[in-house]
């Protein structure tokens, strides 16, 4: 594998791949004082960040440096990026450095595979616009593997605007090709048209849902999406689609409580739930790491893991 | 004046093989055996023989964006393409809004000289949606314009439709309505569907083109006035269309190539040299549209010829313009798509790309449209219809180099284009 532009580009071995090399760095890391593995040493990551994004874009960089690749930060702001350089350009300026890997967040969907023609390294899409966010669709896959043991048969239930999300589009190619079932659940207007193609159940009640789900992943929801009528009111939002602790009540004993992040605590998900024991809001995060240290070494080909 | 052309075995048509004597910028005769009597003879032994095409819908791009393609530049692809009329897009910088500007616009036409250019002027201030241009200036202009369009833009709002349509009335024109309900397509990047649902690309719903063409047939209807449909994409556009028609509503329609031939799943590969507005559509919408076309409903093929510079394609999709070549593929897509699967015969294609848009746009009182016949104005084309050949952008005539067929293997070569008798183009090379 030259790029990770789409959780697509993974059949289920390459997708098993990596999450077990995941695995394997995060036990090479155990223990350890310095936190930190040769492998990379000597190879050039750029992070390229056409949008603002403290979560993913710190995830990265650690990864990288974990690895021991020099690591460059580019972002929009205070950057030739700002000047209204293009894509184009940029793409041949850090080639002409040598860049071995780019991480590109971009605010357009497509971004990373117009980026992918133009550079000789690899591309990873650390999220583009609308489109896919595959990294994490690899650490919730990660974080669920871990919690429940296994992926085939798993009953994973996505909930929110699924319209326009990146995280949910990633999860639900990469949860079918792992053998997953998952549902969708929105508010119709929160569905894109075409939906009906993807490999899910699709739904618009979330309390029918719950029940047998084995995990729940609530996306995030900008309130501004109500000045666009996709919902008359946040409160009517969260009344219908929001988990509070009563749905999480409904939940099987086992279940597990997801989101990507940034949370909207009172909107899509309710503080209590947020906190509870069910929650893995904050081991998605750390997953992260580990996932993303093992698409930079797969992808560049480093040394082996185990030193 | 020149001597003259005498063409041996000519296929008119595609049909028996005649002789075809061009003088003094007319078809002197049509026969067999014809002599020469001084003309250059050229024994074209097997080509097909066309009236020349006329385009309803071209960007030419001049004034304001001469480095994405001039008049001459953009008269040069279509002379290359078979056309000896071609009508140049308003959507100028100045706006083609004005007598002044459209007359400048025909000028350079003349002095290129390559094909007619017939401007197209503006339905609205600056193409703004809110206040009527000076249409009867323009149509008393030198440039004669017939065809109204803010193109690129929907006229919105319904009562000024309404007047642009009942006013232009006055002079035989026509408002060419890009059919665009603007507040269903807000930031819109391609065809809402299977492929735009898994790529993450804002839809440009169906439902947004035929609104508006519901809209305007039954406006157009009310007030008894000729409307003319832009670049018509999807199967229920053909239908609502079918529907008027019937009806007895003076409507006709333009299909564009790319919109006969390529489909939404293109947009996968992000590049923007698919992207084009409206959107490329399904599989589906294709197979109506070449129907539409075949049995009339669709009355033309239109370019929608639309030359943008290297850095508005070699981009993020969401920051391309939308918009594609097509003067120089235009006869080669018709012959793939209608011809070469049995759905039209070259008088069709005549029909289609000849006749029906010279008296939409009202060109045939330059000559063009007309029949291939002895004393008709000597537009014409040679075309070999069994050539195939390569598309390499970098060997078009236009300044750009958007074409969305680069790399693909098209039938067809235009051997051959005669304006008024002046050849414009000879062994597939432009004389200007």
């Amino acid at each position: 594998m030259k790029h990770l532009l789409s959780a697509a580009d993974l059949d289920r071995e390459a997708a098993t791949l990596v999450l077990d090399t995941a695995a394997q760095m995060d036990a090479a890391l155990a223990g350890r004082e310095v936190k930190k593995l040769p492998t990379l040493r000597g190879r050039t990551v750029v992070n390229l960040f056409y949008e603002d994004s403290t979560r993913t874009r710190i995830s990265f960089e650690l990864a990288a440096k974990r690895l021991s690749a020099d690591v460059i930060t580019f972002s929009a702001k205070g950057s030739s990026v700002s000047k209204g350089e293009s894509l184009k350009d940029t793409a041949l300026t850090l080639e002409a450095m040598g860049a071995d890997a780019v991480v590109v967040r971009h605010s357009m969907s497509g971004a990373p595979h117009r980026l992918a023609q133009w550079v000789r390294g690899s591309v990873v899409n650390a999220g583009d616009g609308t489109h896919e966010h595959p990294t994490q669709a690899l650490l919730d896959a990660f974080t669920m593997r871990a919690r429940l043991g296994r992926l085939e048969g798993l009953r994973v239930t996505i909930v929110g605007d699924v319209l326009h999300s990146r995280v949910a589009r990633s999860n639900v190619l990469l949860l079918s090709t792992l053998g997953a079932e998952v549902t969708v659940v929105a508010p119709p207007t929160l569905l894109p048209v075409g939906v009906d193609a993807w490999p899910v159940e699709v739904s618009f009640d979330l309390d029918q849902s719950l029940p047998k789900a084995d995990v729940v992943m609530m996306l995030r929801v900008q309130r501004e999406r109500m000045s666009a009528s996709y919902f008359p009111s946040p409160r009517e939002y969260s009344r219908r689609y929001g988990l509070d602790a009563t749905r999480m009540a409904m939940l099987a004993e086992h279940a597990i409580v997801m989101h990507p992040g940034p949370m909207n605590r009172g909107m899509e998900i309710a503080a209590e739930v947020a906190d509870s024991v069910r929650s893995t809001i904050v081991e998605q995060v750390s997953n992260g790491l580990s996932v993303r240290m093992a698409v930079l070494y797969l992808l560049l080909g480093g040394a082996e893991v185990a030193a | 004046m020149t001597p003259g052309w005498l063409l041996r075995g000519v296929r008119l048509y595609g049909e028996a093989p005649v002789d075809l004597l061009i003088k003094d910028g007319v078809i002197a005769e049509v026969g067999s055996g014809l002599r020469a009597h001084g003309a250059d003879v050229f024994d074209v032994g097997g080509l097909v023989a066309l009236p020349g095409l006329v385009d309803l819908h071209t960007h030419l791009r001049e004034p304001g964006r001469e480095d994405a393609e001039t008049v001459t530049s953009g008269s040069r692809a279509a002379a290359l393409g078979g056309f000896t009329a071609v009508h140049a897009m308003a959507n100028t910088d100045p706006v083609a809004d004005t007598a002044g500007v459209v007359e400048q616009v025909w000028r350079l036409g003349r002095e290129t000289g390559l094909v007619d250019v017939a401007p197209v002027g503006a339905v609205t201030v600056g193409l703004g949606g809110s206040q009527l241009a000076e249409l009867g200036a323009m149509a008393d202009s030198a440039a004669r314009v017939r065809m109204f369009s803010d193109d690129g833009h929907c006229v919105s709002d319904p009562a000024l439709m309404r007047r642009a349509l009942e006013y232009v009335k006055a002079f035989g024109g026509v408002i060419a309505q890009h059919a665009e309900e603007h507040r269903l397509t807000e930031g819109a990047q391609m065809n809402e569907g299977v492929h735009s649902a898994r790529l993450g690309l804002t839809g440009w719903p169906a439902a947004a083109e035929e609104a508006i063409i519901a809209r305007d047939v039954l406006l157009a209807e009310h007030v008894g006035s000729r409307l003319h449909v832009c670049h018509v994409s999807t199967a229920g556009s053909v239908e609502l269309l079918r529907w008027a028609k019937g009806r007895g509503v003076d409507v006709t329609a333009e299909v564009t190539p790319h919109h006969l031939l390529l489909t939404d799943e293109l947009a996968a590969t992000y590049d923007p040299v698919y992207k084009v507005n409206p959107p490329l559509r399904t599989a589906c919408d294709v197979e109506a549209l070449r129907a539409g076309l075949a049995d009339g409903t669709i009355d033309a093929v239109a370019t929608d010829h639309a030359p943008h510079a290297v850095e508005d394609k070699e981009c993020e999709w969401g920051a391309a313009r939308p918009g594609m070549l097509g003067l120089q593929q235009a006869l080669s897509i018709v012959q793939l798509t209608m011809v070469d699967t049995g759905r039209l015969d070259w008088r069709g294609v005549a029909d289609r790309m000849s006749a029906r848009p010279a008296r939409i746009g009202g060109t045939v009182r330059d000559g063009h449209g007309g029949d291939l016949v002895a004393g008709a104005p000597a537009n014409l084309l040679l075309l070999d219809p069994a050539v195939t050949s390569v598309v390499d952008p970098a060997e078009l005539a236009s300044r750009s180099r958007n074409t969305p067929y680069a790399g693909r293997e098209l039938p067809g070569r235009v051997v051959a284009t005669f304006l008024r008798g002046v050849p414009t183009v000879l062994d597939g090379k432009a004389q200007a």
